[in-house]
């Protein structure tokens, strides 16, 4: 703006004696006026167009083809990467049956649990703010190190669980080999990390509900809990939405628990059966192990349909929440 | 006035800053083009792979003495052999980011015949005159089948089965190496010898894992009989036909069932803590492996390792190749480098570092080999016992995605450990291990 000013002050006394001058200065301020917001935003879409669009493209592309390291030539082979992944591909189907599995055993008992350490996080304790930061501490933990903590933890010749299991007087549980034992070890370090991460965002919802309906609802004689469910949780609603979407997409893509739950040749097919293999560990085997690129592009598209799918079912009933009442 | 100064001078000094940041980068690329065809100095990086790496740190500073303008450096040391092998196919694939010479696993370099394109033709830089100094079968494994030199080998894996002998001698088992080689002529007898362990042994398994087991009676079996594996010749899969898989997998089955497996995961956490806990009392032992238990046992477990024969007629699991990917812009330097490594004079240096058997005759008959004894196994003459077998090799021929099936069936050995039915995981292991080779 500035140098709008400069140049129209002499311009007052000088008008004809440097029009030339005036004509670039306008058509330049034009130009900036014009192009530049777009000059401003071009960065994200930039990157977004290098990171985000264009190996989205490129993975439909190659889920379309054979393409394989292993192959001197790419041919075009249609749908039929796809035909194959849904009709006859049964460890597909298990990585599919386990994604989901884990998905519920953790996510359900993850929000409950974060709603009711928010609630009683929101009601007057002693040494508040160190609570409200010791739940969060989880999150800033990195997962290869929980996962790896855990792997000891449910080791089956030495670790700590079943080391309890013993001292109560019940055998030990090869947590690897049996399939609902794994899946229960590895929704427990998902929710360990991640239930005082939910628990914050609901606190934080929690804290803008009007404490006028607290009272009115205290005076009509609604007890605490009946206050929970007919007031926090309604009023939660949008929260709660946003907290179950972000779940299922990081529920529906587990990989680093469940990978590193064995270590040593063959982590990717989690467990000797695929007891606990889920969807993008299939899609690494598929690529790294199998070579095949154009499978595994086909995998990924699968997942993000089963995402987009899971997310709109996960709104639908969110929305019920409260609407039903 | 001063505004827009300030504002000119900005502009000035970003466009300054961004030429010189061009010419930078301009002067970047040309001294190292420079350098691939003048005699200016050239970084030659090596990829290699395994918890011990390959043994090549005195060679490389030998190398960097005798040609000043070569500087070295090396990656992976400590990577696992799948990491290393998934990585290395991307980055052959895409064309870049490759070292300058890689290592090639025996069982992965078939997979890179398809590829040869991708891989400086080693024989453009005289490895033809080299020939001789491979052993055959190994030479014939670097080669592709129409006769491009894709990598020179380094070591080989060889045979034998290498024991506690402090357990053998609570158990009541003779300890000397001759007399527990005398043991097990067969892999039959070998699990006999085992369950008599076992019933004087209540705390320690006789083998570490099914796996192990189970890769080692193959490559021997196959060595013997098919010559190949999962894949025949022609690369067809053809697991539910080859006797020789059967064969294995059915004394691995045999081996479980009598109890004596560890059930450890190979190459695991549990694994390495099965040997520094000291859990198991043999393990399947080719040449690499010496460094293995060395490396994770420890010294605390000195003197109680011992290496006999293994059952059966010789055998061989592993041994690499150095190869020089297309990508490299040094490519005669990495050739020169490569050669000198596999040089008889290079694998004597690595098997005196980690145990890696040289793939080289003159380097096998060579004293420091021949006569080498191991100092961490009891004084073993490990250069006699591995290098019995290495020479009259024959080869086993491994498939284009044989990593892949070879964990596929090792997955259901796994589940037979866990206690399912052997009989369903083979047809568990023909479905999978076809899924897998698709």
């Amino acid at each position: 703006m500035s140098l709008d000013l400069h140049a129209a002050a002499p311009a007052d006394g000088g008008r004809a004696a440097r029009p030339a001058h005036r004509r670039r200065g306008t058509s330049f301020t034009r130009l900036d006026l014009k192009y530049s917001p777009y000059l401003y935003i071009l960065p994200f879409f930039v990157i977004f167009a290098v990171f985000s669009a264009y190996p989205i493209a490129y993975t439909v592309w190659i889920a379309l083809t054979d393409r394989s390291p292993l192959n001197a030539t790419i041919s075009f082979v249609g749908l039929d990467n796809f035909v194959e992944l849904i009709t006859d591909d049964p460890q597909f189907w298990n990585a599919v049956v386990n994604t989901f599995g884990m998905f519920l055993l953790s996510t359900v008992p993850q929000l409950l649990m974060a709603l009711l350490l928010a609630n009683a996080l929101n009601r007057k304790l002693r040494a508040q703010t160190f609570f409200r930061m010791a739940i969060a501490m989880p999150i800033i933990t990195s997962t290869a190190v929980v996962a790896l903590i855990f792997s000891m933890i449910y080791a089956k010749d030495f670790g700590l669980v079943n080391w309890a299991l013993d001292a109560v007087g019940m055998g030990p549980i090869d947590w690897r080999a049996n399939r609902f034992a794994s899946w229960f070890a590895i929704s427990t370090m998902v929710d360990w990390r991640w239930v005082g991460y939910n628990a914050l965002i609901y606190l934080a919802a929690m804290q803008s509900i009007s404490k006028d309906m607290y009272e009115a609802a205290a005076l009509d004689g609604a007890s605490r809990r009946r206050q929970f469910w007919s007031i926090t949780v309604p009023q939660l609603r949008p929260t709660i939405i946003f907290t179950l979407i972000i779940s299922t997409i990081g529920g529906l893509q587990l990989f680093t628990e469940p990978l590193l739950f064995t270590s040593g040749a063959g982590g990717l097919s989690g467990g000797s059966e695929g007891q606990f293999q889920t969807i993008t560990m299939y899609l690494l085997d598929v690529m790294n192990q199998r070579f095949r690129w154009g499978y595994a592009g086909a995998v990924a598209l699968v997942l993000f349909v089963l995402i987009a799918l899971m997310s709109t079912v996960n709104y639908l009933l969110a929305r019920r929440i409260s609407s039903d009442k | 006035m001063s505004v827009p100064t300030r504002r000119r001078r900005f502009a000035a000094i970003a466009i300054a800053s961004v030429a010189v940041l061009a010419t930078a980068t301009a002067c970047g690329d040309d001294s190292s083009s420079d350098s691939g065809k003048s005699d200016g100095p050239v970084t030659l990086v090596v990829d290699v792979f395994g918890d011990q790496g390959f043994g090549y740190d005195e060679l490389y500073k030998q190398y960097e003495a005798d040609h000043p303008n070569v500087k070295i450096q090396e990656r992976g040391k400590g990577l696992g052999l799948g990491d290393y092998n998934t990585r290395l196919t991307q980055q052959i694939t895409a064309g870049s980011g490759a070292g300058d010479v890689v290592a090639l696993e025996e069982g992965t370099i078939v997979q890179f015949y398809a590829q040869a394109d991708k891989f400086v033709n080693l024989a453009d830089y005289g490895a033809n005159d080299l020939k001789g100094n491979f052993l055959p079968w190994k030479w014939e494994q670097g080669t592709t089948p129409d006769g491009k030199v894709l990598g020179l080998g380094t070591d080989v894996g060889s045979m034998a089965l290498c024991y506690r002998s402090d357990l053998f001698k609570a158990a009541g088992l003779p300890t000397d190496r001759e007399q527990v080689g005398a043991l097990w002529p067969t892999w039959d007898q070998f699990i006999a010898t085992g369950q008599k362990f076992a019933a004087a042994d209540k705390k320690h398994k006789f083998v570490d894992s099914a796996t192990n087991f189970y890769n080692v009676v193959l490559m021997q079996i196959a060595g013997q009989g098919t010559g190949y594996t999962y894949y025949d010749k022609s690369n067809k899969l053809v697991i539910d036909q080859n006797p020789d898989v059967k064969s294995a997998y059915d004394l691995t089955t045999k081996m479980i069932a009598a109890g004596l497996s560890n059930n450890l995961q190979s190459f695991s956490n549990e694994w390495n803590a099965g040997f520094k806990n000291g859990t198991f009392a043999t393990i399947a032992c080719p040449a690499w492996m010496t460094g293995v238990i060395k490396g994770q046992a420890g010294d605390a477990a000195a003197g109680k390792w011992d290496i006999a024969k293994a059952p059966g007629n010789g055998g061989n699991w592993g041994g690499s190749f150095l190869g020089v990917p297309k990508s490299s812009k040094h490519q005669k330097e990495a050739a020169e480098l490569a050669k000198f490594l596999t040089s008889a004079k290079g694998q004597i240096e690595a098997f005196k570092k980690v145990g890696n058997l040289p793939s080289s005759p003159q380097a096998l008959a060579d004293p420091a080999v021949a006569d080498s004894t191991n100092d961490y196994f009891s004084k073993a003459p490990v250069g006699k016992i591995f290098a019995a077998g290495a020479s009259e090799l024959k080869p086993v021929y491994l498939g284009p995605k044989n990593n892949a099936v070879r964990t596929a069936v090792e997955n259901t050995l796994r589940a037979v450990e866990q206690g399912k039915s052997a009989e369903d995981q083979w047809q568990a292991a023909l479905k999978n291990g076809a899924a897998a080779g698709k």
